[in-house]
């Protein structure tokens, strides 16, 4: 039997660019066996690797769809014509595998197809990959966030490791985006991870920002925090917030038009070394597990647009008592860059604002008052009369001490001064000269001439002079 | 890889249509020329999404949707290139789905849909070996610079905002 095959535009280049082609059969399944005897390019096209004809070609006889007739046994007549069709479908439907990680949230119908969609194309910027920034990139990963940034400028060091679970023991010393990505990789490899391996500044905020339309702040100092929050208000972003302390943590979601900004809450930064940072006060491990999963919960709500979000609430935590607790909090309409007036209108100078270099100027010591870990090693070693202060506080002098020093925390050096003999030479320390050094300048101040600072701390000792004292 | 002209009447008709068929996907076909230096898209038709169904993420062209938009592209003249369609609050890359179902040669044009506007659209074609797409690079006919400037521009800027 003759029959003619009419050849769809996109396989017509496989039988020589002719719109039909003549071949020979009995049946539908002899005349598709003909053409292809004849143009095998085009058989992948029609057929799977098990010869059969795949679902989304359709064969028709004349005008009959074949799955009306016989399928391929149906018989064919001189002068049939069969014409191969392109089912032409498609659409932004998830993949077989994703339905199967994503079944959870699918079967809920607050998240469901569409809004499993609308994870998949939520770009959201994590500032931070330190304790809240790895609960928060790890189950955002895993919930199916289609685009996640990561900034971080630091390296994994093992004192991190007790909270800042998105890094592993074998992870020290590698680069924290890094570190992080390769975490989330393993996690959901359907997630586009990008890396802003920088210290986030007014430079660079608004560029990085630019790119995500949800941003969770992990930070843990205040001149990054409002940074943050300010690059937020200006790029009408929402700004996911998070902090912790000791026991004790908050969140919110600020920028939103609806709600306070950070500022409104809080226009001023406390003055510099008031509010200790978690490496120098020291924060519950879990912590951050529990306030970054707040932050987490926030973003996919707002990706999905539902349920209530922090917006104009002020969540507080306590982990001691196990207590949450929460603040009304209002916009506030003098508020210099998200009230009525703004004054602030681009980024600033944020360690000008918080206070930074007058800190700094407050701890640096002359060179000549500062004395080198090797030196007062080789002063011990040569039997001098050296009076060694350690201002640090007593949980920290029970983890490691230099032999022979004395303790008066910083807070009771002047309960203590009459433990001091200012005649004595004199080296201060404490964990790496930034407390001694206030405290080499207040006894300057007042009289002590014969007083240095380690340079460095005691942790610059263990690395320099005596491996046998612990580092932390 | 060969670069896919779209005229810009072809490419607003698609935004439109995107944008008016939000929160469901819309589709069309791609008429014009296929040359040497590669395919120019000078019209499209809309057509019906055949889905009655998951019309959030599923488009279908039926058999007698696709012969008619073969037989007009024969008799204006011109070829059937390929198709289009939208991604509702979903990127503009080809879904699985998308690769599952394609043919080669025909352009697969997809344009973004977030909250209701359009925003970046791409173009695909399948590889012979049918295992992945492969970008095809859009060229906009060329025209004169109009006030409030490049529409290209102007979407990324709204995916940024």
């Amino acid at each position: 039997m003759a029959v003619k095959v009419l050849i769809p535009t996109p396989l017509r280049s496989y039988v020589g660019n002719v719109s039909s082609v003549e071949v020979q059969g009995g049946t539908v399944g002899e005349a598709m066996n003909d053409l292809l005897k004849r143009h095998e390019g085009i058989r992948k096209h029609l057929f799977d690797a098990q010869g059969q004809l795949r679902s989304f070609v359709n064969l028709y006889v004349n005008d009959e769809d074949i799955r009306h007739l016989s399928r391929m046994q149906t018989a064919l007549k001189d002068t049939d014509t069969i014409t191969i069709i392109p089912s032409v479908a498609g659409g932004a439907g998830l993949s077989n595998a994703e339905i199967r990680r994503y079944s959870r949230h699918l079967i809920m119908p607050e998240v469901g197809l569409r809004g499993q969609q609308r994870l998949k194309s939520a770009k959201v910027l994590c500032v931070g990959t330190g304790g809240l920034g790895s609960p928060l990139a790890m189950y955002l990963a895993a919930a199916g966030i289609g685009t996640l940034g990561l900034v971080d400028f630091d390296v994994v060091d093992e004192s991190n490791l007790q909270r800042q679970i998105i890094h592993g023991t074998s992870d020290v010393g590698k680069r924290k985006v890094l570190s992080a990505k390769e975490t989330i990789r393993d996690i959901n490899p359907e997630v586009n991870v990008i890396v802003h391996e920088t210290r986030l500044s007014s430079e660079n905020a608004l560029e990085i920002l630019r790119n995500y339309e949800i941003v969770a702040d992990g930070t843990d100092n205040f001149p990054t925090r409002y940074l943050v929050n300010d690059a937020c208000v200006l790029t009408g972003k929402p700004n996911v917030y998070g902090s912790i302390f000791r026991f004790e943590g908050q969140a919110s979601v600020f920028c939103d038009p609806k709600g306070p900004c950070y500022r409104c809450l809080y226009p001023e930064p406390p003055p510099p070394g008031l509010v200790p940072s978690c490496a120098e006060g020291g924060v519950l491990g879990i912590l951050p597990g529990i306030i970054g999963l707040v932050q987490a919960t926030e973003v996919v709500k707002l990706a999905l647009g539902i349920g209530e979000t922090l917006v104009g609430r002020l969540m507080l935590y306590d982990a001691l008592s196990m207590r949450f607790r929460e603040m009304r909090i209002r916009k506030n309409p003098e508020c210099p860059v998200c009230g009525e007036n703004p004054t602030i209108k681009t980024l600033i100078d944020y360690d000008q604002f918080c206070g930074i270099p007058d800190l700094e100027a407050q701890q640096r010591v002359e060179a000549e008052f500062e004395i080198e870990p090797q030196e007062l090693a080789r002063k011990l070693a040569a039997g001098e009369d050296v009076f060694i202060l350690d201002v640090r506080n007593p949980d920290e002098y029970a983890i490691s001490r230099i032999e022979n020093s004395e303790l008066i925390p910083l807070p009771t050096l002047l309960e203590g001064m009459n433990r001091l003999d200012s005649a004595r030479e004199m080296v201060v320390h404490c964990h790496t000269g930034i407390r001694s050094a206030q405290a080499v300048n207040f006894l300057r101040g007042i009289g002590f001439t014969r007083v240095k600072n380690l340079r460095g701390g005691i942790d610059a000792w263990s690395r320099e002079v005596d491996p046998a004292v612990p580092r932390y | 890889m060969n670069e896919i002209r779209i005229s810009d009447p072809a490419e607003q008709s698609i935004r439109r249509r995107g944008a008016a068929t939000y929160p469901q996907e819309c589709c069309g076909a791609l008429l014009g020329r296929a040359t040497d230096s590669g395919k120019v898209v000078t019209e499209v038709i809309s057509i019906e999404n055949a889905r009655t169904e998951s019309r959030e993420n599923r488009f279908l062209i039926e058999d007698a949707d696709y012969m008619r938009a073969e037989k007009e592209a024969d008799r204006r003249g011109l070829a059937l290139l390929g198709f289009y369609h939208s991604h509702p609050d979903h990127p503009a890359a080809p879904s699985r789905y998308d690769l599952e179902h394609a043919f080669p040669w025909f352009s697969y044009v997809i344009v973004a849909v977030r909250q209701g506007v359009p925003e970046a659209m791409t173009c695909w074609v399948l590889t012979e070996e049918r295992d992945r797409f492969v970008e095809e690079p859009i060229a906009r006919e060329s025209r004169a610079p109009r006030a409030g400037g490049d529409p290209d521009r102007a979407s990324e800027a709204m995916e940024g905002a």
